[in-house]
C-alpha cells in the first residue's frame, strides 16, 4: 500500500500520466517524512480458493500486491489502480470497487486511477475475451482485504491491542471495546510500514456483509465526465506543438505503395508535410500498413490533404480478392470431408443409416467493429525515449510492439492508457500506436493519427468470414443420433503467420468442438481456408456464426420433426451433465481450467427455461410476429435469449421485445451486466440486419455509416429484458462483455422463421424478406 | 476573418474559411467534448447546437457559423447540470460514452423544440446519433425523464 501526499495529484486523466514515477517520488516523501521507510514483506503467495482461473497463464499474470493498487492519502483519499482498459464494460469502476468492498473503504472518498501499460508492475492487461472479472475478482478481493488488514494492524499497534480486537468499519478503524475510531487516513503512513500480510489466514468478508459487490448501486466513476465532455479518449489528448496526422494506407491487404505526388496535398492550408509512412509485408501481426502520411496543425486540413494525394499502389498477392467467388470455395470446400477436431462415435455412418437428415449450410461474411471513437494515438518520441497515449486493449502488448517497433528499451516506453470509445476487439490491435511512434519519430515533435471512419471501415482487422454447414441424422423417433458440423473460415492465426489454413483452438473451441448437445455420433470438422485480408477479433469471435448455425440447426430440427423449439433444444441439452470433451486434443476452454468451469448443461438449460418462463415463451403472439429461442455458452458464461420480431406485409423487420437470461457466475456491479446485454442485442440485431463487409479486386466495398450500417434508436428493441440468474456460494465468475451476443442473432433468424415461414441462412438479413 | 461565439465566447478564425466546424473547436480551441466520429453527419457524434438548432459539426464549415453562437457539451450548463445530463446520470446511460455528448446535445435541441416529445418522437428525433455499445433504451428512457421529470 502506497502512502502519499497529495491526492489532487493523482485525480483526473493527465495526471495518471505517470502514476508510478508521481507515487514513488510522494511514497518518499510522505515516509521520509514520517521517520523512514521499511521494506514491507515479500507479495503474497496464491491462496487456494473454491475454484481455479487460467489467470496465471496470461502473459505476466497476476501481481497480488496491495502497494502496488492502493494508496491512501492524509486526507483519507483512497486512490485504487484500474489496470484494465475501460471500453464500456465498467471494468474501471468495477475491480477497483471489488478492492473498495474488502478495505470496507467509503466509495465516496474513493478514487480511481488508471494504470499506464506494465504488465511487469501490475500484471497482465489484456482487456479482451470476457476475462476481467472472472479473473480479477479473487485478486482484488485479496488486495482489498491485505490493506484492509494493514490498516487494522496499524491501528492495532497504535492503542496496544491485539488486532483480532479491531475491524474496519465504513473508512475506519474501530476498536469495539473501548469506542476508540481512527480514519483511514490518519492510519495510512503507519499502515504503509505494515507488512504485507500472507494470503494464507487472510481474512475475506462474508457475502452477507457485502456494500457494493453484487448491489447494482454504483455508477461508473466516468459517469458525470462523460455527460459534461470532460471525460478523455485517446483522440482528446492534447500536447504543446502536437502535429496531427492522417495516413493513405494501401487499400489491399499485403499492396505496396509504388509512388505518390504531395505536390496538392501541400498547397492545402494548414498543411505542413507529406511523407512516406513505414509499413510491414502482410502477414505481420499488428504492425503498420504504411502508406503516406499527411501532416498537418489539424485534422480537418490533414484529411483534406490527403483527399489531394496522388497515389500509385501496388495491389500485390491479395489484388484479387471477391467475396462472391470466396463464398462458393467455402461452400464447396465445407461439403467435403476436413480435418477432424472432434470426434465421438461414428457420425458417417450414422448419417448414412438416419432416417432423415436436415442440413444447413450457414453463411456469415467479414464484419468490421466500428467502435464509435475510430482508431487514433497520440505519441511523442523524444531520443530512445517513447511516450504514447492511447485508447489501446492491450495496454503492455503495445508497450512491447512501440519498443520493437522503434527499436529501443520496454522500459523507455510509456503507454497512457485513456478511455476507449469502444473497443469490441479493434483495439487489441495496436498498430495505430506504432504508426504514431513512427511518425513522431520521423518528424521530431508529438503526432496524432487520426483514422477516419472510411480508414476504419477499409483497415479493419476483421471478423472472419464463414461458412458453416451442419448435417443432422434423425431415427425413426425423431431422435438426433448424428451431428457433423464443418467450420470453414480464416483464422486469425493468419494475421500472425502467413500459410495459416486452419483454425487454432482458441476459435475452434468457440462453438464447434465445445458443442454440448447429447448426441451418440459427433463429427466437427475444419476444412481449410486461407486469408486474403486482415483477420482478428470480433466482439464474441468464432461464437457468433457458431452458434447462429448451430442454434438455427435446432429449429430446423424441430421443425422437420413437428416439434416446440425451446423442446426441442432442451432435448438436444439433454441430461444435466458435465460435457466430456476428452475426444478433443485441445479444448481450450477459454483458457480456464475444465475442473472450475466445465460446461456443465444443467447450468445450460437453467438459462433455457429462466428465459422460458420470464420471457413467457409460447404467448400468444399478433399475426406477422413470432418468437425464436437460442441459447450459447461463451467465455464460460451460459446465454440464453427469446426474440419476438414483427414483419409487416412489406418485409420490414422490428423488434417489440427481448429477453435474456444470463447465468456468468458470481459477478460484482449487476446493473453494468444488464446494460452489457442490452447492447449485446443492439449489436446482435446490427450484425444480422446489416453486417457485412465484402471485397472486390482486394478491396473492401464499405466505407462508412451508410454502406456498413448500424442499428438506430428506431429500429431498436421495444424492451429488452434481463435476468441474471443468482450464483452459488462457489460458482466462479465469468464472462460479460461477449457472451450476450451470440444468441441474439439465431433467436432473431428463428423467430423470423415463425413470423413468416421463412428461413434465412445466410446474414445479413439485408432484402431477402421483401418479398 | 471569421468571428464566432463559441460557448459564450468570442472566436476569431483566419484559417481555411471551408474547415469544418469539429477541427476548430476540438484541434484549434481544444473544447474535445464534441466527438468524431464518421465525418459525413451519419453518427451525430459531433452534434453541437448552432443557436437553437442541432448541427453536425463535422459537414458545417466554419463559414456556414460566422457570427452565429455555437454552444458545445461544455456549454450547454455552467455545472454540467441541465436536465438531460441530469437525467442522463439518473438513467446510467453510458457505456463507452463516446457518442454521449452528441446524444446529449441532440436531446437538448430536442426538448427546446418539443418539450414533451412522444415515445415515438424520441425516437425518430434522436435517429442520426449512434450508439455502437447500444445504450438506446436507456437514451429514451433519459430523455423521456428530462422532459417529464419521471
Amino acid at each position: 500500500m502506497n502512502f502519499i501526499q497529495n491526492p489532487g495529484k493523482l485525480r483526473g486523466f493527465e495526471k495518471s500520466i505517470s502514476i508510478e514515477k508521481i507515487t514513488r517520488r510522494n511514497i518518499l516523501k510522505g515516509l521520509s517524512a514520517a521517520g523512514g521507510f521499511v521494506l514491507a514483506a515479500p507479495v503474497m503467495s496464491r491462496q487456494a480458493f473454491a475454484y481455479q482461473t487460467g489467470a496465471g497463464a496470461m502473459p505476466h499474470g497476476i501481481v497480488l500486491d496491495p502497494r502496488v493498487f492502493v494508496a491512501i492519502a492524509p486526507d483519507g483519499i483512497v486512490t485504487i489502480v484500474a489496470h484494465r482498459s475501460e471500453m464500456g464494460t465498467g471494468v474501471r469502476t468495477s475491480l477497483p470497487l471489488v478492492v473498495a468492498e474488502e478495505m470496507d473503504a467509503d466509495w465516496s472518498k474513493v478514487r480511481v486511477q488508471q494504470a499506464h501499460g506494465d504488465e511487469v508492475r501490475y500484471g497482465n492487461q489484456d482487456t479482451d475475451g470476457s476475462r476481467s472479472t472472472r479473473h480479477y475478482l479473487v485478486p482484488m478481493r485479496q488486495i482489498g482485504a491485505a490493506a484492509r488488514t494493514m490498516l487494522e494492524q496499524a491501528a492495532a499497534r497504535r492503542w496496544g491491542v491485539p488486532a483480532a480486537e479491531v475491524k474496519a468499519v465504513n473508512h475506519e478503524i474501530v476498536h469495539g471495546a473501548s469506542g476508540r475510531k481512527l480514519g483511514f487516513g490518519e492510519l495510512a503512513s503507519d499502515a504503509a510500514r505494515e507488512s504485507v500480510p500472507g494470503m494464507e489466514g487472510l481474512k475475506l468478508k462474508e457475502a452477507k456483509d457485502f456494500r457494493y459487490l453484487g448491489k447494482g448501486q454504483v455508477g461508473i466513476v466516468d459517469l458525470h465526465d462523460i455527460t459534461t465532455g470532460a471525460a478523455r479518449y485517446g483522440a482528446d489528448v492534447r500536447l504543446p506543438g502536437m502535429k496531427y496526422a492522417v495516413i493513405a494506407r494501401p487499400p489491399v491487404t499485403g499492396g505496396k505503395l509504388v509512388s505518390f505526388d504531395p505536390d496538392a496535398a501541400l498547397k492545402v492550408p494548414g498543411v505542413e508535410k507529406v511523407m512516406q509512412a513505414r509499413g510491414w509485408p502482410w502477414p505481420s501481426k499488428f504492425q503498420p500498413l504504411g502508406g503516406v502520411a499527411v501532416i498537418a496543425r489539424n485534422t480537418g486540413a490533414a484529411i483534406k490533404g490527403r483527399d489531394a494525394l496522388k497515389l500509385v499502389w501496388d495491389d500485390g498477392a491479395n489484388g484479387k480478392y471477391d467475396s462472391v467467388a470466396y463464398r462458393k470455395e467455402l461452400e464447396e470446400v465445407a461439403r467435403k470431408p476436413g480435418l477432424v477436431v472432434r470426434k465421438e462415435g461414428d457420425a458417417d455412418s450414422a448419417l448414412k443409416n438416419a432416417d432423415k437428415v436436415v442440413v444447413g449450410e450457414y453463411y456469415l461474411p467479414h464484419l468490421a467493429h466500428v467502435s464509435m471513437e475510430p482508431p487514433v494515438a497520440v505519441a511523442d518520441v523524444k531520443g530512445d525515449k517513447c511516450e504514447i497515449w492511447a485508447p489501446v486493449q492491450s495496454p503492455g502488448g503495445t508497450r512491447e510492439d512501440v519498443a520493437k517497433t522503434l527499436g529501443i528499451p520496454e522500459g523507455n516506453v510509456t503507454v497512457n492508457v485513456t478511455l476507449l470509445g469502444g473497443g469490441f476487439g479493434r483495439k487489441s490491435k495496436c498498430d495505430f500506436a506504432l504508426e504514431a511512434a513512427l511518425l513522431s519519430k520521423e518528424i521530431g515533435a508529438p503526432v496524432k493519427v487520426q483514422w477516419t471512419r472510411e480508414d476504419d471501415v477499409r483497415h479493419d482487422f476483421l471478423h472472419t468470414v464463414s461458412v458453416e454447414r451442419i448435417e443432422a441424422g434423425l431415427d425413426k423417433s425423431g431422435k438426433v443420433i448424428a451431428w457433423r458440423h464443418r467450420s470453414v473460415a480464416p483464422s486469425i492465426a493468419s494475421t500472425f503467420a502467413a500459410g495459416a489454413v486452419h483454425q487454432a483452438p482458441f476459435e475452434l473451441g468457440m462453438g464447434l468442438i465445445d458443442m454440448p448437445f447429447e448426441i451418440a455420433n459427433i463429427s466437427c470438422e475444419n476444412p481449410e481456408a486461407a486469408a486474403h485480408a486482415r483477420i482478428g477479433w470480433f466482439r464474441s469471435v468464432s461464437n457468433v456464426p457458431r452458434a447462429f448455425a448451430v442454434q438455427s440447426m435446432v429449429a430446423e430440427i424441430a421443425q422437420a420433426t413437428g416439434r416446440d423449439p425451446k423442446d426441442m433444444l432442451l432435448e438436444l441439452i439433454g441430461s444435466p451433465r458435465i460435457v466430456n470433451l476428452s475426444s478433443v486434443k485441445d479444448p481450450w476452454n477459454y483458457g480456464e481450467p475444465y475442473d472450475s468451469y466445465p460446461i456443465d448443461t444443467a447450468r445450460l438449460r437453467k438459462v433455457v427455461e429462466l428465459v422460458a418462463e420470464k420471457g413467457e415463451w409460447g404467448r400468444a403472439v399478433p399475426k406477422g410476429h413470432g418468437l425464436g429461442i437460442a441459447v450459447h455458452r461463451s467465455f464460460v458464461s451460459y446465454v440464453a435469449t427469446i426474440v419476438e420480431v414483427a414483419v409487416d406485409d412489406k418485409g420490414k423487420l422490428t423488434v417489440p421485445r427481448v429477453d435474456t437470461a444470463i447465468d456468468c457466475g458470481t459477478y460484482v456491479n449487476p446493473e453494468r451486466i444488464q446494460s452489457q446485454i442490452e447492447g449485446a442485442a443492439i449489436m446482435g440485431l446490427s450484425l444480422a440486419k446489416y453486417g457485412e463487409i465484402s471485397f472486390k479486386d482486394g478491396k473492401v466495398q464499405q466505407k462508412n455509416f451508410d454502406d456498413f450500417p448500424v442499428v438506430r434508436i428506431d429500429e431498436s428493441p421495444q424492451v429488452t429484458n434481463v435476468y441474471i440468474v443468482p450464483p452459488g456460494p462457489d460458482t466462479p465468475p465469468s464472462g460479460v462483455g461477449e457472451p450476450g451476443v451470440p444468441p441474439f442473432a439465431p433467436a432473431l433468424i428463428n423467430a423470423i422463421f415463425a413470423a413468416t415461414g421463412k428461413r434465412i441462412r445466410s446474414l445479413p438479413i439485408g432484402k431477402q424478406l421483401e418479398a | 476573418m471569421i468571428k464566432l461565439k463559441i460557448n459564450g465566447q468570442e472566436q476569431s478564425w483566419d484559417g481555411d474559411p471551408d474547415l469544418p466546424l469539429i477541427w476548430l473547436l476540438r484541434d484549434e480551441i481544444g473544447l474535445t467534448g464534441t466527438k468524431f466520429g464518421c465525418g459525413q453527419a451519419l453518427c451525430g457524434s459531433c452534434t453541437v447546437i448552432v443557436d437553437k438548432e442541432a448541427v453536425r459539426s463535422c459537414i458545417t464549415s466554419v463559414k456556414d457559423v460566422a457570427g452565429r453562437e455555437v454552444t458545445t457539451i461544455e456549454g450547454l450548463h455552467p455545472t454540467g447540470d441541465h436536465a438531460v445530463q441530469k437525467a442522463w446520470r439518473q438513467a446510467n446511460v453510458p457505456q463507452c460514452g463516446f457518442c454521449q455528448a452528441g446524444q446529449i446535445m441532440q436531446a437538448a435541441a430536442l426538448l427546446m423544440d418539443n418539450p414533451k416529445p412522444s415515445h415515438d418522437q424520441i425516437r425518430e428525433a434522436m435517429s442520426g446519433n449512434i450508439c455502437r455499445c447500444g445504450c438506446y433504451q436507456r437514451i429514451e428512457n433519459a430523455v423521456h425523464l428530462a422532459s417529464t421529470g419521471v
